[in-house]
């Protein structure tokens, strides 16, 4: 055990937890912070996708002594009001069904788009293949990173 | 204050109240029997009766309804109230839809599952907001000395236009309130649906996208502990004992106990409950044998071949039609065990005190999960509440209330509030999959290669029937005989979406185009010439209408242009009628560098008026996403009882790369709604299945596609 601190959405947090921890469990049962979801536990299904340095990371497999200063941004951090362009893009698509995925597939396209705001279909495919959807709704994410593309500087 | 409407027939389905700030509210019974018919109740009876839905319009104008039932990724919790906005006249974007909790004393059956929920309550959520909006305008016909056949309603307002007055609902709510609910209420023409048949946004959007939506996993209490089931390592075992001596030393974790065949590690967090019940050292006799997938291929074999099958339906004498017959068809057609892969993995949170208990979590059937509890832990089902959270998917799976019952035991032995949280591989592999199953069929054409008899043999594991004895064609041929058997395996098994027909459909669908094959017969021309005959002379009990069917064949005829040829594009079709709905489809294959490819899938689907586009077109396209990831990559495969795939490194799942474009077209019609959570995955396989044999020249019989050798060795491994 040891205390770590946290820069998590602009704050800072100190957790007292063993050092293998993944990330995901500090945010979930130790921040209070259940935006970002488990769902495999092995980095295969980006369920639990947050910004590390504005990196898209799978939380699952990142042991907290490993994060050091970084900033993380979880879902709950991506945008004051819910207005990031990428947020926007999934309510005008009306993306989900369950929903479970989403806040994972919205943190990989929002620093996707970070780095290719202008990516071609095949661009977005390659970006979001390490994320499962169970309800299906490939079509309509391919089509809200499309539609965030156009937004996203 | 509230007031019993005494007078109307329609009482045991509606009651008017006054809100405690003066507005209407209008409790609603979804399950009546009949809301329409003439219903008479003793007037001591009507004080028992459960209303299960609300809508309530405040003075204010603020309109809230409640949606009863669980909401599982179906879009219940939308398109019910749109249902409701439409006959009230109110406008959309004025509703706030709030999910009710489990309250079995004011509302019934709240159940998400088997397609059923909206033909169900499609009337009754009608009559609710006309009955409101009548009551509304009488009121402000009573305000304005005007007759109510001179006003109109839009927007959440009374008008009279000649005059042109309006007035805002809620400044009649209090008014309507003290009213009676007419005997007959009118409903609207389709033709004048301003929400119903709209594109509407799911209600739940701001919540997911910002991570505030509160799934069972991530209900939290004080004071609750976590805690982490081990269960079997595989199906056919039993817990002899356990050593919990280190994992009960470790940081965290403050219990070990064992209840039924388990051993529950309980603590504060969950990554200090995996790791120490990596430590357990159980051991495990055995109780049942220890089932390989060989061993089931075997059983299968030998009853699909010489098994005693029950007789499901028999149509005139099989056996001289295929004496007689000019060519016989024969094939079979198995597929595995598959988990429902819910994302969000079971979970289960549960406080059981001395007299009374709190759950809360993800169920299908919350009702059962409360009842099942309360037995368990020995405690009359009105001192135990629940909670149902939003669920990360079920597919099914979330029927069966293991996991709660979990949940309340462990409660109850550790006297402390626990969520007990399943890991992946939990949910992979501690049981209730789709069941294994295995098809014979045959027929008998005569020389015109016109279909003389039909013969459908299923072989399930705990499949409840393998078959659907009146699936079309039957009620088209002439001798029929459907016979099935079941195999009772250690391997728990249960409802997945689309139980059965999600294989059998297919199956059938492929079998039938080899039929069209051997006759010489272009597949939909055949399935067009079945529908006439048994439009024309019915053979026996038809739950199909044949005109129905024909009019989603010929619109995806029409849209894929099935009978154009396209150079280099493989067509597959396939047509099904399932939970009310018809669904044809065409799946188009090409081929990149020698390897076929699914590029498209056109979808003509036929389930009434059409409640919310978004809703429908998202069930549509992830029911035929899901059915090819399942009939490509489904497999759950055992051996000595252990199932061999545990997580998504060895589980795989459709992913992005994997989709074909697909294209929805609905029939527009003015019938009532059917369903649709389920109905266009059945018959995807077959239409991929078809397709891919036109491209490989290799039949796809069983799943999953992707192990078929034979393509394999023609390489014509499937690109996906």
């Amino acid at each position: 055990m040891a205390i770590y601190k946290l820069n998590i959405n602009g704050q800072s947090y100190s957790t007292d937890v063993a050092d293998d921890t993944p990330l995901l469990w500090v945010l979930r049962d130790h921040i209070g912070l259940t935006g970002t979801k488990y769902g495999c536990g092995i980095a295969a299904c980006g369920a639990c996708t947050v910004h590390v340095d504005g990196q898209a990371t799978k939380s699952c497999m990142l042991a907290v002594s490993l994060v050091g200063n970084a900033q993380i941004t979880t879902i709950e951090g991506l945008s004051k009001n819910g207005d990031h362009p990428v947020q926007k893009a999934w309510d005008e698509i009306d993306v989900p069904q369950c929903g479970y995925c989403q806040a994972g597939q919205i943190m990989t396209a929002s620093a996707f788009l970070k780095r290719n705001p202008h990516p071609t279909d095949n661009e977005i495919v390659q970006a979001m293949n390490g994320h499962i959807c169970r309800c299906g709704t490939y079509h309509r994410i391919k089509d809200a990173v499309r539609k965030a593309s156009q937004s996203v500087q | 204050m509230s007031i019993n409407i005494k007078s109307t027939n329609r009482r045991q389905f509606l009651k008017v109240t006054t809100l405690a700030t003066g507005g209407l509210f209008i409790s609603f019974n979804l399950f009546s029997k009949n809301s329409s018919d003439e219903i008479k109740v003793a007037a001591e009876e009507a004080d028992l009766i459960n209303f299960n839905s609300y809508i309530s319009i405040h003075t204010d104008g603020t309109v809230t309804i409640y949606s009863p039932n669980p909401e599982v990724g179906q879009g219940i919790k939308t398109s019910f109230p749109m249902i409701v906005a439409e006959e009230l006249d109110m406008d959309w974007a004025k509703i706030k839809v709030v999910q009710a909790p489990l309250d079995t004393k004011k509302f019934e059956r709240q159940v998400a599952g088997g397609s059923r929920s909206t033909p169900h309550s499609w009337k009754r959520l009608r009559e609710a907001g006309a009955t409101a909006r009548n009551l509304l305008m009488q009121a402000a016909s009573t305000q304005w000395n005007i007759p109510v056949d001179q006003l109109s309603t839009a927007k959440g307002m009374v008008w009279h236009k000649t005059s042109s007055k309006s007035i805002h609902y809620g400044a009649l709510a209090a008014a309507a309130a003290l009213l009676t609910p007419p005997k007959e209420i009118a409903l609207k023409d389709p033709a004048q649906f301003h929400t119903i048949g709209t594109w509407v946004k799911s209600v739940d959007n701001p919540e997911v996208f910002t991570g505030k939506a509160i799934y069972g996993i991530d209900y939290k209490r004080p004071g609750m502990l976590t805690a982490m089931i081990v269960r079997p390592p595989a199906f056919g075992l039993k817990l002899k004992g356990f050593d919990a001596t280190e994992a009960k030393s470790m940081p965290g974790i403050s219990d070990v106990v064992s209840f039924g065949n388990k051993v529950a590690v309980v603590g504060n967090s969950t990554w200090e409950i995996m790791k120490a019940r990596k430590t357990l050292k159980i051991d495990w006799e055995k109780e049942k044998d220890l089932e390989s997938s060989e061993m089931h291929d075997k059983i299968f074999a030998e009853m699909i071949s010489n098994g005693k099958m029950d007789p499901k339906r028999t149509d005139g004498d099989i056996e001289a039609a295929f004496k007689g017959a000019a060519k016989i068809i024969e094939s079979e057609f198995q597929c595995p065990f598959v988990p429902h892969n819910s994302m969000e993995p079971m979970n289960f949170y549960a406080d059981v005190r001395e007299d009374y208990a709190e759950l809360a979590g993800p169920s299908q059937t919350p009702e059962n999960a409360r009842n099942g509890v309360a037995k368990l832990v020995n405690l009359p089902p009105e001192k135990v509440s629940m909670v149902m959270t939003k669920m990360g998917g079920g597919f099914g799976r979330r029927l069966n209330n293991d996991y709660a019952l979990e949940a309340g035991e462990l409660s109850k032995i550790i006297k402390s509030p626990v969520k007990v949280i399943w890991s992946r591989e939990d949910d992979m592999t501690a049981g209730i999959y789709r069941p294994a199953c295995k098809y014979k069929f045959r027929m008998a054409l005569d020389k015109a290669g016109n279909v003389l008899a039909f013969h459908a043999r299923g072989a399930g594991m705990n499949s409840g029937s393998p078959v659907r004895e009146n699936n079309f064609p039957v009620g088209a041929i002439n001798n029929v005989l459907v016979e099935s058997m079941d195999y009772k395996s250690a391997i728990t098994t249960g409802p997945w979406r689309a139980p059965i027909t999600n294989f059998l459909a297919g199956a059938e669908q492929i079998f039938f185009d080899e039929v069209a094959e051997a006759a010489g017969k272009d597949p939909v021309t055949m399935r067009l010439e079945w529908i006439a005959k048994a439009k024309a002379n019915p053979v026996g009990k038809i739950l199909y209408e044949p005109d129905r069917f024909k009019a989603v064949i010929d619109l995806v005829a029409e849209k894929s242009e099935w009978f154009k040829k396209k150079k280099g594009v493989y067509k597959g079709f396939s047509v099904y009628f399932a939970h009310s709905t018809y669904v044809a489809q065409v799946a188009e294959v090409i081929k990149v560098k020698g390897r076929p490819v699914i590029k498209k899938v056109y979808c003509a689907v036929d389930c009434g008026i059409l409640v919310n586009q978004s809703g429908a077109r998202n069930q549509v396209v992830g029911s035929v996403v899901d059915g090819i990831g399942t009939a490509m990559f489904g497999k759950l495969t055992f051996k000595d009882g252990v199932p061999e795939q545990s997580n998504y490194n060895s589980y795989k799942l459709i992913r992005m790369a994997d989709i074909p474009e697909v294209e929805v077209h609905f029939v527009k019609n003015t019938i009532d709604p059917t369903g649709l959570g389920e109905p266009a995955l059945p018959p995807i396989s077959g239409a991929i299945g078809n397709a891919l044999y036109r491209a490989t020249g290799v039949r796809f019989r069983n799943q999953p596609f992707m192990d078929n050798q034979d393509a394999g060795k023609n390489g014509a491994k499937v690109l996906m």
